[in-house]
C-alpha cells in the first residue's frame, strides 16, 4: 500500500502535465470529480456535511481492516474534484497515518489558489473533517 | 445647453486595468457592484498627493499642509454639488457606506430612539444595512421590522404602509439593490415617512454612479455612499445628513480633529462636519475621489443613463435566451445587475470557469443572505455592469456560458 506522501507525489506529477494552465486545471479537476464513486443521496446528512462558503461537501467512510475508506460528493464540480484528490490521499490508510499526514501537494500543484484567501470551497474544513474522522477511529 | 458626447473607446482608454490579460484572455470586468475600476486621473491624483504635497490637514500652517487641506476640502465641495446638498457642512467623510450606517446607528438612532420604538428596513438589504440595526436594536430594546420583497424583486409598498404605526421612527432603505438591481421608489417611500414623522436613511452605495442623486429633492434625512463603487478609491465614503439633524447628534468617535478645546474637566466639540471626523482621515484617497466625481461629471448622467440602459437591455435579452438561465429580480426599474442561476452549472463552478476565460463575475450570496433565503437559494452568479462595459463583452460572456452548458 502506498503511503499518503507517495500518493501526493503521484498527484504532483500528474498536475505537472497541465503546465499551470488555469483552464486545463479546472477541467482536470472536473474530470477527477466525475470519476468519484456514486455517493448515495441518503448519506447526504448534516453529520456528513462540510460547509464551505459557496459549496457543500459530504464525506462518509467505512472501516475495513482497520483502514478508513472514504466516499464523498459535492454540489459543485470543481470542489468535487478537489475532494476526490483528498479521498485519493486519505482513503485506505490507517487513522494514525491520516492524522500525521501533511498535505504538501496543494502548494505544488497550483491548487493553492483555491485555499488561503479563497476560502469559498472550504478546503481546510475538508482536510479537518478527514482528520476528525481519523481521530475518532484511532486505536489507543 | 451643450450636449456632451459619449465615446466608449475614450472612456475605456482611461482605465489602464481594462487592457490587462487575465489567464491569457482579455479582462472582462463584470464585478462592478463589488467595486468599480479606477480611471487614470484618480490613480494619478493619489500618486501626485503622495509625491508632491503629502501633509496632514487642517492643523498645519506650512505650504504643504495648506495645499493638502485645500485639495481635501475641494472634494467635500464637489460631493456637496454632486448630490446637491444645501451645504458642505452636511458632508461627512467616512471609510465607506458601512461606516456611514454605523455612524448613523450609533450617533442618531441610539440617542434619539427609545425602547420599543421601531425601525424599518427591507428584505433586500445588504448585510451592512441589517447588522448595525440589529446591534442597536438589541442593545436598546428597539424593534426591527422588514418590508417584504415581491417575487419580481420589487418592494411591497402595501406591506410597507402596513408596517408603519405610531412607534415607527426610522426607515433605512437601499436605493438600488446590489443583488436584484432593483431601483426602489425612494422618493415615494420618503414622502410616506415624512407624513408619519419617520426619519429616513438611504443606502446609496449601488446607486450613486448610475443615476443622478439629489438629496434635497429626495428629502431624505441621511444618504450614505462609497467612493469605490463610483470609480473612486476604496476607504472613502460619505454620510450626508441634514444640517439641523447633524447639529443635534453627538460625535461618533472621540479623538483629534473633532474637538474645539480639550481639558480634563470638559471637552468641547468642533463644528460640523469636523465633529464627526476624528483622527487623520484618508487624505490621499479623498483627493482621488474628487477626480472620480469629475470623471462622472465629464460624461454626464444623461449619457450614463442612456448608455447603461441600452447595455442593460442588451444584457437582459442575451441572458434570457440562454437555456436554463433564471434571473433573480425582474423589476421594470432596475440597473445592469443580473443575479442568475443556471440549471446545469453551479454558480461556483461557473465563476471559476469564466475566470479562466478572463471574465470576472461575483458568485455567492452577495452579502444578502436573508434575500437568498427568501428565494430558497444558497447563492447566485452575478454580473454587474458599469459605464466602460460593452456589448462585445456581453457577447463574449454569453458565448462562453453557452459553450459551458452544451
Amino acid at each position: 500500500m502506498k503511503t499518503t506522501d507517495s500518493i501526493q507525489k503521484d498527484i504532483i506529477n500528474n498536475f505537472q502535465t497541465l503546465d499551470d494552465d488555469f483552464e486545463m486545471t479546472l477541467n482536470y479537476l472536473i474530470e477527477l470529480g466525475e470519476g468519484l464513486d456514486e455517493f448515495d443521496d441518503k448519506d447526504k446528512l448534516e453529520i456528513n456535511l462540510v460547509k464551505g462558503c459557496q459549496s457543500k461537501v459530504w464525506l462518509n467512510y467505512k472501516v475495513k481492516n482497520d483502514k478508513l475508506i472514504f466516499s464523498g460528493d459535492s454540489n459543485t464540480s470543481i470542489t468535487k474534484g478537489l475532494l476526490s484528490l483528498l479521498i485519493k490521499v486519505f482513503s485506505n490508510q490507517l487513522p494514525e497515518d491520516i492524522i500525521k499526514t501533511k498535505l504538501f501537494f496543494i502548494n505544488k500543484t497550483g491548487l493553492c489558489r483555491f485555499i488561503g484567501t479563497q476560502r469559498s470551497n472550504g478546503l481546510e474544513s475538508m482536510e479537518n473533517k478527514f482528520k476528525i474522522i481519523a481521530l475518532a477511529n484511532k486505536k489507543n | 445647453m451643450s450636449v456632451k458626447s459619449f465615446n466608449l473607446v475614450k472612456i475605456r482608454d482611461q482605465f489602464p486595468i481594462l487592457n490587462k490579460k487575465i489567464n491569457n484572455h482579455q479582462l472582462v470586468y463584470f464585478d462592478n457592484a463589488a467595486t468599480t475600476q479606477k480611471p487614470k486621473k484618480v490613480i494619478n491624483a493619489i500618486n501626485e498627493y503622495y509625491s508632491e504635497y503629502n501633509a496632514n490637514i487642517h492643523r498645519g500652517i506650512h505650504t504643504l499642509a495648506e495645499k493638502a487641506t485645500n485639495e481635501y476640502e475641494k472634494t467635500r465641495k464637489s460631493v456637496s454639488q454632486f448630490i446637491n446638498s444645501k451645504s458642505e457642512k452636511e458632508i461627512i467623510f467616512t471609510r465607506g457606506t458601512t461606516e456611514g450606517i454605523n455612524l448613523i446607528a450609533s450617533s442618531f438612532v441610539k440617542n434619539f430612539l427609545k425602547k420599543e420604538d421601531e425601525i424599518i428596513i427591507s428584505e433586500m438589504e445588504h448585510h451592512s444595512n441589517i447588522v448595525p440595526w440589529q446591534m442597536i436594536c438589541e442593545e436598546n430594546g428597539i424593534v426591527l421590522k422588514t418590508i417584504n420583497v415581491l417575487e419580481n424583486g420589487e418592494i411591497d409598498l402595501d406591506n410597507f404602509k402596513e408596517l408603519i404605526n405610531d412607534k415607527t421612527k426610522f426607515l433605512s432603505i437601499v436605493h438600488t439593490s446590489n443583488t436584484l438591481g432593483t431601483v426602489n421608489p425612494i422618493k415615494q417611500l420618503i414622502e410616506i415617512c415624512k407624513k408619519n414623522n419617520i426619519t429616513t436613511m438611504v443606502d446609496g452605495a449601488q446607486a450613486s454612479a448610475h443615476s443622478k442623486i439629489n438629496v434635497q429633492d429626495l428629502n431624505c434625512d441621511f444618504f450614505v455612499l462609497s467612493a469605490h463603487k463610483m470609480y473612486g478609491p476604496t476607504g472613502v465614503g460619505i454620510v450626508y445628513g441634514k444640517e439641523e439633524i447633524l447639529e443635534k447628534m453627538p460625535p461618533y468617535m472621540g479623538g483629534g480633529e473633532m474637538i474645539k478645546e480639550v481639558n480634563f474637566q470638559k471637552t468641547t466639540y468642533n463644528e460640523l462636519p469636523y465633529k464627526f471626523e476624528a483622527g487623520t482621515p484618508n487624505i490621499g484617497d479623498v483627493i482621488g475621489f474628487n477626480k472620480a466625481l469629475s470623471f462622472i461629471n465629464d460624461i454626464g448622467f444623461d449619457n450614463i443613463s442612456s448608455y447603461e440602459k441600452k447595455l442593460k437591455d442588451y444584457a437582459s435579452n442575451s441572458l434570457n435566451k440562454i437555456d436554463g438561465l433564471k434571473i433573480l429580480g425582474n423589476s421594470k426599474n432596475k440597473i445592469g445587475i443580473f443575479s442568475f442561476t443556471l440549471k446545469k452549472v453551479h454558480y461556483y463552478d461557473l465563476g471559476l470557469l469564466l475566470d479562466s476565460k478572463g471574465i470576472a463575475i461575483r458568485t455567492g450570496h452577495h452579502c444578502t443572505q436573508p434575500l437568498m433565503d427568501k428565494f430558497n437559494l444558497e447563492g447566485t452568479a452575478r454580473v454587474s455592469l458599469a459605464i466602460y462595459n460593452s456589448k462585445e463583452e456581453i457577447d463574449y460572456f454569453v458565448e462562453k456560458i453557452k459553450k459551458l452548458i452544451n
